[in-house]
């Protein structure tokens, strides 16, 4: 009796130790997000939360240029994008993302030995495009990035291709009748739960509805299934596990769908789903032609953009860090006249409201300048067209609490480039990017 | 309140734990001692403030009546009484009436030279209680993390809790307590049915005792586990309910603060079928 007590305890003893080695040490840092008592509230282990914080530190900001001098566009050839910034001006964002992107591999990562005008190189095209990218989303889509926005280091973080991308998943392949019809795997882009493990495609880059549950306290017409909200659910799984956040930073679960009980977050999700199907449909999949094999996935589809490309684990891209600021040029498509027309308008615009205010109250002054934008930008001619460019254009239309204030469908001017065929590929080890993140 | 004439014999005096002979009498059938008269002062006293929070509060409604804890920047100290403070005092009320109760069993137990089984059983629920207003908040840093009194906001509570974790099916504490409750209310069903069965015989039969409550099982899956037995395994069951419920919530928060799903990683992380 005696002995088998013992080794009783001894196997309690190790059944403890095993469930204690994963346990985290208390206290956590918690942030409340509700009423008190509500438990709307996200958990942060304090080590991994440091840990976070010095991973998600944005580089030092280059000197300013200095003012005036040449434009780019008189200076150099074949300058589609940023013609209209000074030369100094020009060679300082030149440097910044060579530094953001590829730090490494420098100036040549774009730039080959027929000159730097040359468009001949996919990278070289791939980096104008993300330019325009980005001066969209800084110009259009403040809903989702505030005045905080965005540059090349908020996704690349000094790497070529950024290190979270997502392709379709074509799924484990399991040689089996029984194969897990799209969920029912340990998945990484799920949280480690059982559901959908590729929820991109459908809401990343199609635009199917998010939106499952129904509107009436009963079920009178909502055909929506179970599987239907496991696939939501997938979606919400992700974009939890990119933020670093749970399901209650933006929802209280007695009712998720209501936007009156939802805390605020939930409003510019809600444009960053839109604005993540954008930018996949109008920038990165029209860029497939010219982008190799070795970069895309296993159904031959490029890497795309989802929640972690730029959050990467943080509830706001650096913990909020506002490197736009410092770099002007990317904070909008460039106008005639470039940045100094772009003061000029801003302080227009600021000045206008104030005359304006008494006649209509109801225009705040802070989206006027992302809507002085799209104006000037009406008479180009849309991106690239490409078939995928539609469901993205179809996605404002759907129902929504407001209207996303400037979706305009894409800007910039028509890019030129030659053909795929005549396109170089760098040699290897520039070529090879890392795999897309294990399931 | 009329007492049975054999009742009598067991109204000894002693037995108790605080205030000897003071406190040791009757008070119609119930015995009142000195934690009956601390239960009833606590849990009057708790009862009035939560009346009086639904006085100061926004609503009558009984479903949605609310006394919610301090906010969590209050941390671990005391709060303003219409910002949380009437939610401590009148948790410490509460733990007073539980815990009163719980010795009350004792004194009573003592009085009739049983064993302490029902104040065992009982503070099982006790233990969940503490640990969900004080063990946890307390391990967490704020009061703030204890639940909200109130009908549905506590169930609100409990349903964002679970979402704090993402997915709480995951919670493997979480699968035991539930599997206890599921499993206890299974062995108290076909104990309930069995004992009935055996006084309701059918037309022309004599009541049945504990052979034909044995041969019953025996015959149904094999095995009959006894008549004392039974109750031990009810115990089991419940008690386990309780500490595992304990268990699934202290985990949560102090102890865990990613999805429960990803908790299963270390299975996956096992060698060869990985």
């Amino acid at each position: 009796m005696k002995m088998l007590n013992g080794k009783a305890l001894a196997l309690a003893g190790v059944g403890i130790a095993t469930l204690l080695a994963g346990c985290e040490a208390p206290p956590p840092e918690v942030v409340q997000n509700g009423y008190r008592g509500l438990a709307m509230q996200t958990n942060y282990n304090t080590d991994r939360l440091q840990a976070s914080l010095d991973a998600n530190v944005p580089p030092e900001p280059i000197p300013a240029a200095a003012p005036g001098g040449p434009k780019a566009k008189d200076l150099y050839k074949n300058v589609q994008v940023l013609g209209e910034l000074t030369v100094a001006e020009f060679n300082r964002i030149m440097v910044a993302m060579t530094n953001w992107v590829a730090p490494e591999q420098g100036c040549y990562y774009c730039h080959v030995n027929e000159g730097f005008e040359y468009d001949g190189i996919y990278t070289k095209v791939v980096a104008r495009r993300m330019i325009q990218m980005t001066q969209t989303t800084n110009a259009n889509w403040q809903d989702h990035v505030a005045d905080t926005g965005v540059t090349c280091y908020t996704c690349h973080r000094g790497q070529p291709v950024p290190e979270y991308v997502w392709t379709s998943d074509p799924g484990p392949g399991q040689p089996s009748m029984i194969a897990p019809t799209g969920q029912n795997v340990a998945s990484k882009s799920v949280a480690y739960a059982s559901l959908p493990y590729d929820p991109f495609t459908p809401y990343l880059l199609q635009d199917n509805d998010i939106r499952v549950i129904g509107q009436t306290v009963l079920p009178q017409g909502n055909r929506s299934s179970i599987k239907q909200a496991e696939w939501t659910y997938g979606l919400m799984m992700h974009m939890s596990s990119s933020l670093g956040v749970n399901c209650t930073y933006c929802h209280n679960s007695r009712s998720f769908y209501s936007w009156d009980q939802s805390a605020p977050p939930r409003t510019a999700a809600w444009y960053a789903i839109r604005h993540v199907r954008e930018m996949n449909n109008d920038y990165v999949v029209p860029l497939s032609e010219i982008i190799p094999a070795s970069r895309k996935g296993p159904l031959g589809d490029v890497y795309k953009i989802y929640c972690t490309t730029c959050h990467q684990g943080a509830y706001k891209p650096l913990y909020g860090a506002k490197m736009l600021k410092d770099y002007p040029s990317l904070a909008q498509p460039l106008p005639e006249g470039g940045l100094e027309a772009v003061k000029a308008a801003k302080e227009g615009v600021v000045e206008a409201p104030s005359t304006q205010a008494k006649a209509e109250p109801m225009e705040a002054p802070a989206p006027a300048p992302a809507k002085a934008q799209p104006a000037q930008e009406a008479a180009a001619p849309p991106a690239e067209s490409a078939p995928e460019a539609e469901p993205a254009a179809a996605a404002p239309a759907q129902p929504a609490p407001a209207e996303p204030a400037a979706p305009a469908a894409s800007s910039g001017p028509q890019l030129r480039y030659p053909p795929p065929s005549m396109m170089q590929y760098p040699p290897a080890p520039l070529q090879y990017p890392p795999a897309p993140a294990p399931r | 309140m009329a007492m049975l004439s054999f009742e009598k014999k067991y109204r000894v005096r002693g037995g108790t734990l605080v205030g000897g002979d003071l406190f040791d009498f009757w008070v119609g059938p119930f015995y009142v001692g000195f934690f009956g008269v601390t239960s009833v002062f606590f849990a009057t006293l708790g009862t009035l403030l939560i009346i009086w929070g639904a006085a100061i509060g926004p609503t009558w409604n009984v479903w949605r009546i609310n006394i919610a804890p301090p906010d969590l920047s209050y941390g671990l100290m005391m709060a303003p009484l219409t910002e949380g403070g009437l939610w401590q005092i009148i948790t410490i009320c509460a733990i007073g009436a539980f815990v009163s109760w719980a010795l009350r069993q004792v004194e009573i137990s003592r009085k009739l030279g049983i064993g302490l089984h029902v104040p065992f059983a009982f503070s099982f629920a006790i233990l969940a209680y503490v640990t969900l207003v004080v063990i946890r908040p307390v391990l967490m840093g704020a009061w703030g993390h204890g639940f909200p009194y109130g009908i549905f906001s506590h169930l609100d509570w409990v349903s964002n809790v679970g979402y704090q974790y993402l997915h709480f099916h995951y919670n493997p504490a979480h699968m035991l307590a539930i599997t206890f409750f599921f499993t206890n209310a299974l062995a108290l069903a076909l104990h309930g049915s069995l004992i009935l069965s055996m006084v309701n015989p059918q037309d022309g039969e004599p009541v049945k005792t504990s052979e034909h409550e044995n041969t019953f099982f025996r015959d149904f899956i094999g095995y009959s586990i006894g008549a004392l037995a039974i109750h031990r395994l009810g115990l089991f069951l419940a008690i386990n309910a309780g500490f595992w419920s304990a268990v699934c919530i202290v985990l949560s928060g102090p102890f865990w603060t990613k999805g429960w799903p990803e908790w299963w990683n270390w299975w996956l992380q096992l060698p060869f079928w990985s």
